[in-house]
């Protein structure tokens, strides 16, 4: 025992005189720090309500609700999450996971209520004293994220492989490269609410992470009968609202329902659909034209047992699938494939059989229990510019027509396409290739009225043409085409100012003083198409009613004022192929629904 | 019966000692009048979270000794078998509330070993860093908190306050206070924030500081001395007996201390001697949790000065809401404040784990090990041998 150890104790009294560490202070907040994780904080309208923070919730302390104000809409589910304080432990994997960033935790810790219903709340929606604060937990910094941002690049033919052929231009992935893109999905649906035909696009990515074709083919057949076509060339408005495409680029949808659909071989489909031995019902339908629409109601009809007969005019079926859209984006046997499997169901087609001239409409409704209608948008429009009427002067719808039937066409040096949208592009694109077989070179002017950023065409269809050696020179009105000596010499283009008046009509303003002019020897017009439906004659007119536009009335099952007539596809909605296929699918429920209770 | 000469020259009265049985085992007849049941708990002030102890005491000694546990309601090895695998981030933490970041660590750890991802090394260093500092925020309340057990609670406020300033720090880079939840499979979940260094180096003076008036306090204190020295002798050949690890077993002599002997994160490239006693009892194991604080305080300013300015902090993972981690198992291991603490962790493939085992050092210290050690002990000595095990409770009942 030293007498150290019993005095050296006491030198803790020298504390006595410190301040004191802990005082009392009832008035004066101690904010939490910067990076604190207190009470939640959402920004209403940047939110979509994807669902992924109530996803990743251990505690399951997140419910989706509807808040007042937000409507669901394409791209938002219209739902807000709403914590529940009982539950929740502040670990803020809702925020880091959050596809908007919408989502935050504020600095605030401290939250004094009588009632505890008042903790289970909506962040942003209940003016929360908090919800201002600009310090607390925030996603911390680039490249810490939960799901890949980045698309995997999708291979494709570069422009000098692709450019004198007609061969398909984009790879498809492989299975990692499939897998790895299916990876990044949050399932959160948004995008089944924004396809026209509703697809289980989450479940379809699901299959393809468990490398179960099977199960996805089966998904996807539920409400696409077309996938390798709709893999390829669908106007993807899932990826336009895809969550994952906030902050990062969109899955590639499209390329992965292509991926499932290119895995199956077309002799698996019937076992793997479950789809021999269908009985049938005793029940006709006659469809007129095999383009989406058509298809698309022939499958499901033929799947309820009815015995469908489709009418198509050209020689083979697919309609503007095959005869308006070029082979290198959609080559014919992936149609073939498609196709087939529909007809094996039992549908029976009838080729080079047009509707009006070979067999009336009123034969059909008399041969038949009822008709769908999916005749499409065949009828190329005119500029009808001075000019237009010379021989060289050629619709876009007609030439790419010809092109699939293998037809010669005529091809100049020096081409002018006048048209800003896809079909452009495509007439573009096609004609660009016949150049380079034919000259060696490509010498093809696209312009269109709209400005660069307004061009109606996928962004990805401009880069490639342009990669093709096309011209794109967008924001230009047609305004004459000056033909010499029974030639054609080129088109006078002034700048365009404005397309639409005040009201919205279409009336372009031009400016007199920026002119250009583009030679040429050879013009194509791509200024959209319009129906053709002159099959309708005045009898049947009179049941029928007509909308904006010479657009016929149909009910939400594309029923028409004649109740045996049911019409979808571009002539209704769109135009796409994804609007044409939902309309079929719709419809066959309508016209099964008709025939049910007739 | 003995008579009690006086105060200062006591002398146990051995009448009363259970015979043993044929079989060895204790003759205790509770009917005899010669024994009583006494319960320390489960509500204690001398552990983090709840246990209890059933004594069976004959005069003032303890005779039997019984730990029970159970007052927890916990379970998480389990649940963590119903959440993916991100989910079990935020309930890992809670396998011992005193020092969270370990369960993060070794959680983050396993998915990435049975993956195969590599951490970036910003990520490595602001681990080593946050494990570091869990162990001086656990350390800050372990070695006054001895003292504390015999009620000397001067200590114990200058630690808490301390460990407040560090649970500050803490705040700061990881958001939280007690749970960080701040190591998350693929790296860590934050930077430095700006200031950082500078406001830590505050913090580790005043703990420099502290550890000279502890040592004024507690060590040169004569009764913690008479109340620790010679008591709760823990003996060598228990160590690999019991499965003892930490400065439990240092203060016995054997210098075992995962971050030397198997080095995970960027321990190789820091310099630390492991620190030992050779006493084996409570003033041993408080000298070296002693020296560890120093050490600890040490290590903080190494990983600071060697932390790299920028970088990334976690490694690409897949999508953590459909993380499935390849079909296999490992055994991770780090140094916790109370010893070697790790997860065995086994994956079927699946989006969930297994199984995940934690391996920590309160399972032994606190049941097998405490209930032979309080065999002879006056119960005026069981908490302060308890508390010298340093046993956390909610690690036991996972």
């Amino acid at each position: 025992m030293a007498i150290k150890d019993i005095l050296t104790p006491f030198t803790a009294w020298k504390k006595v005189f410190n301040e004191p560490v802990t005082i009392k202070d009832p008035f004066n907040d101690r904010p939490g720090a910067e990076r604190y994780r207190g009470f939640h904080k959402n920004e209403l309208q940047t939110c979509i309500g994807c669902g992924s923070c109530e996803e990743i919730c251990e505690n399951e302390a997140i419910d989706l609700v509807a808040v007042k104000g937000y409507e669901t809409k394409n791209g938002d589910s219209g739902l807000r999450p709403m914590v529940d304080y009982g539950r929740c432990c502040w670990c803020a994997l809702c925020v880091d996971v959050c596809t908007t960033g919408s989502l935050t935790l504020s600095n605030e810790y401290t939250w004094v209520a009588e009632n505890p219903d008042e903790f289970r709340f909506v962040p942003g929606a209940e003016n929360k004293a908090w919800d201002k604060n600009e310090l607390g937990w925030k996603k911390p910094v680039p490249n810490y994220e939960f799901y890949g941002q980045k698309r995997v690049k999708m291979e494709e033919l570069s422009p000098e492989e692709r450019d004198h052929s007609f061969i398909e231009i984009i790879k498809g992935y492989s299975k990692e490269q499939a897998q790895l893109e299916a990876d990044r999905c949050v399932e959160c649906g948004i995008c089944i609410a924004t396809c026209p035909a509703n697809m289980g696009i989450p479940e379809y990515i699901k299959a393809i992470r468990e490398d179960d074709m099977e199960h996805g083919l089966k998904i996807l057949y539920e409400t696409n009968p077309l996938p390798e076509i709709c893999g390829r060339i669908c106007t993807h408005k899932c990826e336009t609202v895809c969550s994952v495409g906030h902050r990062g680029e969109p899955l590639s949808i499209r390329w992965l329902k292509r991926y499932i659909a290119d895995q199956v071989e077309s002799a698996e489909y019937k076992r793997i659909l479950g789809t021999d031995g269908i009985e049938n019902n005793g029940k006709t339908v006659a469809i007129i034209g095999s383009g989406p629409a058509g298809l698309s109601a022939a499958h499901y009809l033929s799947l309820m047992g009815y015995k469908v007969t489709i009418y198509e005019q050209y020689a083979k079926a697919g309609g503007m699938m095959r005869y308006g859209i070029p082979e290198y984006r959609l080559p014919y046997d992936q149609i073939d494939k498609d196709i087939n499997y529909i007809l094996s169901l039992g549908v029976n087609i009838k080729y080079n059989t047009k509707i009006g001239k070979d067999i009336s409409l009123a034969e059909l409704r008399d041969k038949y229990d009822a008709v769908f209608a999916g005749t499409g948008l065949h009828l190329g429009r005119s500029t009808r510019i001075p000019g237009t009427d010379h021989e060289h002067v050629y619709q876009a719808i007609d030439l790419l027509n010809k092109i699939t039937e293998g037809k010669e066409i005529h091809v100049a040096e020096k081409i002018v396409v006048i048209g800003g949208g896809n079909v452009a592009m495509d007439i573009t694109r096609s004609l660009a290739r016949l150049q380079n077989q034919k000259y060696g070179k490509v010498q093809i002017i696209a312009t269109a009225l709209e400005s660069e950023e307004n061009l109606p065409a996928d962004v990805e269809e401009v880069i490639e043409a342009r990669e093709e050696k096309a011209i794109i020179n967008p924001g230009w009105g047609p305004q004459y085409i000056e033909i010499e000596n029974g030639k054609i010499k080129g088109l006078h283009v002034n700048k365009c100012l404005s397309i639409f008046d005040e009201e919205g009509r279409f009336n372009p303003k031009f400016d007199e003083n920026n002119k250009n002019f583009f030679e040429a020897d050879m013009i194509v017009e791509s200024i959209g198409q319009g129906m053709d439906i002159a099959y309708i004659t005045e009898d049947i007119k009179s049941e029928l009613e007509f909308g904006p536009r010479g657009r016929i009335v149909v009910d939400e099952n594309f029923q028409s004022g004649a109740k045996w007539l049911f019409v979808g596809g571009d002539i209704i909605q769109g135009p796409d192929v994804i609007h044409g296929i939902a309309n079929g699918h719709k419809a066959a429920y309508g016209i099964d629904n008709f025939l049910k209770n007739k | 019966m003995k008579k009690q000469k006086n105060i200062f020259n006591w002398q146990a009265d051995r009448s009363k000692y259970p015979e043993k049985k044929k079989n060895g085992k204790l003759d205790i007849d509770m009917s005899s009048g010669k024994f009583v049941k006494l319960w320390q708990g489960p509500n204690h002030p001398g552990i983090t979270g709840n246990m209890s102890l059933e004594l069976t005491i004959s005069g003032d000694e303890v005779v039997e000794a019984k730990t029970h546990v159970g007052y927890l309601h916990r379970g998480f090895e389990k649940l963590m078998e119903r959440r993916l695998w991100i989910q079990c981030f935020p309930t890992c933490v809670r396998m011992c509330v005193a020092e969270p970041d370990y369960n993060e660590y070794l959680l983050a750890k396993s998915a990435e070993e049975l993956s195969g991802i590599e951490i970036p090394e910003m990520a490595e260093w602001l681990r080593t860093l946050v494990l570091e500092m869990a162990r001086l925020q656990s350390l800050l309340r372990t070695v006054p908190g001895q003292a504390g057990t015999l009620s000397l609670g001067v200590g114990v406020q200058w630690g808490v306050y301390l460990r407040d300033l560090v649970l500050d720090l803490f705040e700061e880079l990881t958001g939280g206070r007690v749970y960080h939840m701040y190591i998350i499979p693929g790296g860590v979940r934050g930077l430095l924030p700006d200031g950082f260094k500078k406001r830590m180096e505050e913090v580790l003076k005043k703990i420099d500081e502290f550890v000279k008036n502890i040592e004024n306090l507690m060590f040169n204190n004569i009764v913690f001395k008479k109340r620790t020295i010679g008591v709760g002798y823990i003996k060598p050949s228990w160590i690999d007996k019991y499965g003892i690890v930490g400065p439990n077993a240092r203060a016995a002599g054997f210098k075992r201390d995962v971050r030397k002997d198997y080095p995970y994160l960027k321990y190789n490239e820091l310099d630390f001697e492991v620190t030992s006693e050779k006493d084996s009892d409570i003033f041993a194991r408080s000298m070296v949790r002693k020296k560890e604080l120093i050490m600890t305080i040490d290590l903080i300013r190494q990983i600071m000065a060697k932390m790299p300015k920028k970088g990334d902090i976690k490694a690409p993972t897949p999508n953590v809401l459909h993380w499935k981690i390849p079909k296999g198992e490992t055994y991770v291991r780090s140094e916790s404040s109370r010893g070697e603490y790790g997860f065995y962790t086994v994956s079927d493939g699946s989006k969930t784990p297994r199984r995940i085992n934690l391996r920590g050092p309160s399972y032994t210290h606190a049941i097998s090990l405490l209930e032979r050690m309080l065999v002879n002990a006056n119960i005026a000595d069981v908490h302060s041998i308890m508390v010298s095990l340093q046993t956390c409770p909610p690690e036991i009942e996972r």
